[in-house]
């Protein structure tokens, strides 16, 4: 009698497990408990953050998990943008590498003139965006008027935005020396945690409060969905791809931002290099579909840190930076095959065989 | 009545230009348009830059230099026909190319066996991204993105820095020139400078040849079209979509992989930052050769002309004097632009007709 309640409740415990794999967020999450399980059994030092002082005698949190939220800010904010698009034009834009070399050669040029205050920076800052924004509406004019599919109307930009970017400095590597500049990347004294995690921060909660309180969420999955219908009920489908284009556009220019303060210069073929994959990658491994339409913000969030903790991960067992990206293959590999409908349907059926059949046997 | 039956019956033979426009099918406008724009811009070279381009040389230099993105762009071509995309092919090539030097040089290979390693790289590929895209629904994208960053990883595992292969038979292979009868020219001291072009010329033009009969006659060629088109209709009509999207993907694997060879007997070194960004123009050139990434549309022809264009433009830009390498760069996406613009417009007239 005993062994048969417990089958029974082993059955609803892999019953709950298997609704639970059919769960867009399960897929982040898995990836992320095994992350942690693996640092956790390998070397538990991983989750260590020590409170020290940096070279300015100003106190700084350091450790391998404040290396991960300082690194995936980038991440964090282009895939709050990747997502968007992706959901409304069912396609990426793999120009964002190029557009934030763009919107740091815009910064700089603009503040090695003039003296680092925090009005010529809000200025610059101001100017970048402009620019990355009418850069984003270029690529969402291509997309929503003329309907070329968006991986293609971007590799325009993606090909000439390096050279404009080179271009709009004539070529030459401004530098700038005030130390002011660089707390957007790195530290302001006495906060102890690195600035880069707040602006992902509070580009989080706008797009949190955007989603809550405007349709933009509702539209933009709406026209991703099936753009005829949209349209029957009243909303323009061009507008709201072109709207999500221009979002993108502007978290390109915080990245930049970020970027040039981080090392308060730019380099302008390898600056942001890669990164337009990285970002792609972070809403696919949220269980988004790259076709467009439904969308969880939530889990792109979460993709971005993910591929952050991979990354660092590596970087803890001293895999060289160059070969990196060959495991992070496979695991993305392996990340995709287990969230593909195909091997989900397989794996629930093959849960269902083996949880009939030990009902059986106890029967 | 009989007078406009007879009037039809008339014109019916031959109908005006624009309405032959309008009856060709999306693939020919594309491929019409491109081959024009490429006789254009040649030609105003010729006009306008001089002698230069008037040399059969120089035309033949282009296609030295672009052998293996011709190759590259033809195995792009074919898996954009079934509306897939493989942005492997690039970082694929520096594998191949490293595996091959390190091969021949520290291993002691030959030329054949190194070929064979190239090969096995080609299959290797299709059949995981293959199955994956095929058989597993994945997106080719990521698919292609997580091969694009295996194979830039894997190019530094197998060696990390850059060498010149020394192999006395690749060198001999590498140097071969397949003389052009009839196409050379006289040097200003008089001495006959026969035109040439490299065995690489000869493989690429095989592949185009080759693809263009097997996309246009053959039954799996037709169904790439068919698939890319709608894939719900020619799974109705009996096609097997899964075994035609694997053999998309096998296929331009493998092609990638004779393509990463040519590119190594182009340069003859093995090097991590080999044919960088080479998937992109690909992608270009197949996009400039009226190959759409929504598929169903494209022809080899075009992605050939496509390369031609790409690299002509590049020759200009450098005759004109802008020799800075952002010149080059702007240019082409310029140019990109203008064909996206043009293919967008032209096949919207066609749709509201």
């Amino acid at each position: 009698m005993t062994q048969k309640v417990s089958t029974k409740k082993s059955g609803s415990f892999l019953e709950t497990v298997v609704a639970l794999t059919r769960k867009q967020f399960f897929i982040p999450i898995a990836a992320l408990t095994i992350l942690v399980l693996f640092n956790l059994i390998m070397d538990p030092s991983f989750f260590a953050i020590k409170l020290g002082t940096n070279s300015n005698g100003d106190p700084v949190l350091s450790g391998y998990l404040i290396t991960i939220l300082n690194n995936a800010s980038e991440l964090v904010i282009l895939a709050i943008g990747m997502t968007l698009v992706t959901s409304a034009s069912g396609g990426q834009d793999i120009s964002v590498g190029s557009t934030i070399a763009i919107a740091g050669s815009v910064i700089l040029r603009i503040l090695c003139n003039r003296p680092i205050t925090v009005a010529n920076m809000l200025f610059a800052f101001l100017v970048a965006a402009i620019v990355s924004m009418i850069f984003g509406a270029f690529n969402g004019v291509l997309v929503a008027y003329f309907k070329i599919q968006p991986m293609i109307a971007t590799l325009i930009l993606f090909t000439a935005g390096r050279s404009i970017a080179a271009w709009i400095n004539n070529n030459t590597l401004p530098v700038i020396n005030d130390p002011t500049f660089a707390y957007f990347g790195n530290f302001i004294p006495g906060i102890p945690v690195p600035t880069p995690f707040f602006i992902a921060a509070i580009c989080v909660i706008i797009i949190t409060l955007v989603l809550k309180f405007t349709t933009l969420g509702l539209y933009s999955q709406a026209v991703g969905i099936n753009p005829s219908s949209s349209r029957l009920n009243g909303i323009d489908p061009a507008k709201v791809k072109l709207i999500t284009y221009i979002i993108l556009g502007l978290c390109v220019a915080v990245v930049g931002l970020i970027k040039v303060s981080r090392i308060s210069t730019i380099n302008y073929s390898v600056v942001a290099k890669d990164i337009e994959m990285d970002a792609i990658l972070a809403v696919a491994l949220g269980g988004n579909s790259l076709g467009g339409g439904k969308f969880n913000m939530a889990s792109s969030i979460m993709g971005a840190y993910i591929i952050q903790f991979l990354t660092t991960t590596l970087f803890k067992f001293k895999v060289e930076s160059t070969a990196l990206p060959a495991y992070k293959a496979i695991v993305v590999i392996i990340l995709v095959v287990l969230s593909a409908p195909v091997v989900r349907e397989k794996m629930s059926a093959f849960w269902k065989k083996v949880t009939s059949k030990s009902a059986k046997e106890a029967a | 009545m009989a007078k406009n039956a007879k009037a039809t019956a008339v014109t019916a033979p031959k109908p005006s230009l624009a309405k032959r426009v309008r009856n060709m099918s999306d693939t020919n406008l594309l491929l019409t348009i491109t081959i024009t724009v490429f006789v254009l811009m040649y030609l105003s070279a010729i006009l306008f830059l001089g002698s230069g381009f008037l040399k059969p040389q120089m035309f033949l230099n282009i296609l030295n230099e672009n052998a293996a993105l011709i190759i590259l762009s033809c195995a792009m071509s074919l898996v954009m026909i079934t509306g897939g995309i493989d942005i492997s092919v690039g970082t694929m090539t520096a594998l191949v190319c490293m595996s091959c030097a390190v091969h021949l040089d520290y291993k002691g290979g030959n030329v054949f066996t190194a070929l064979l390693i190239a090969l096995a790289i080609g299959v290797g590929y299709g059949l995981v991204q293959g199955y994956l895209v095929a058989y597993l629904n994945i997106q080719p994208f990521i698919v292609s993105l997580a091969g694009m960053f295996f194979a830039k990883g894997a190019t530094t595992i197998v060696n990390a820095t850059q060498f010149n292969v020394e192999n006395a038979q690749f060198q001999a292979l590498k140097s071969k020139r397949i003389y052009v009868p009839g196409l050379g020219s006289t040097n200003k001291h008089g001495i006959y400078i026969p035109a040439y072009v490299e065995i690489g010329v000869i493989v690429a033009l095989l592949v185009v040849i080759g693809l263009f009969v097997f996309l246009r006659w053959t039954k799996m060629g037709r169904s790439f079209y068919a698939v890319g088109g709608n894939a719900a209709n020619a799974s109705l009509l009996g096609i097997n979509v899964k075994l035609t999207k694997f053999t998309a993907h096998m296929m331009c694997s493998v092609i990638a992989s004779i393509g990463g060879f040519v590119y190594f007997m182009h340069v003859g070194s093995g090097s991590p930052s080999h044919a960088a960004g080479a998937e992109m123009n690909a992608i270009a050139s197949s996009i400039i050769g009226g190959t759409m990434l929504s598929g169903g549309v494209g022809n080899i022809a075009g992605t050939f002309f496509g390369v031609l264009s790409l690299s002509t433009i590049k020759n200009i830009v450098s005759a004109l004097g802008f020799d800075e390498a952002w010149w080059t760069n702007i240019t082409v996406a310029a140019m990109l632009c203008l064909f996206l613009v043009i293919q967008s417009i032209v096949l919207k007239r066609k749709t509201n007709k």
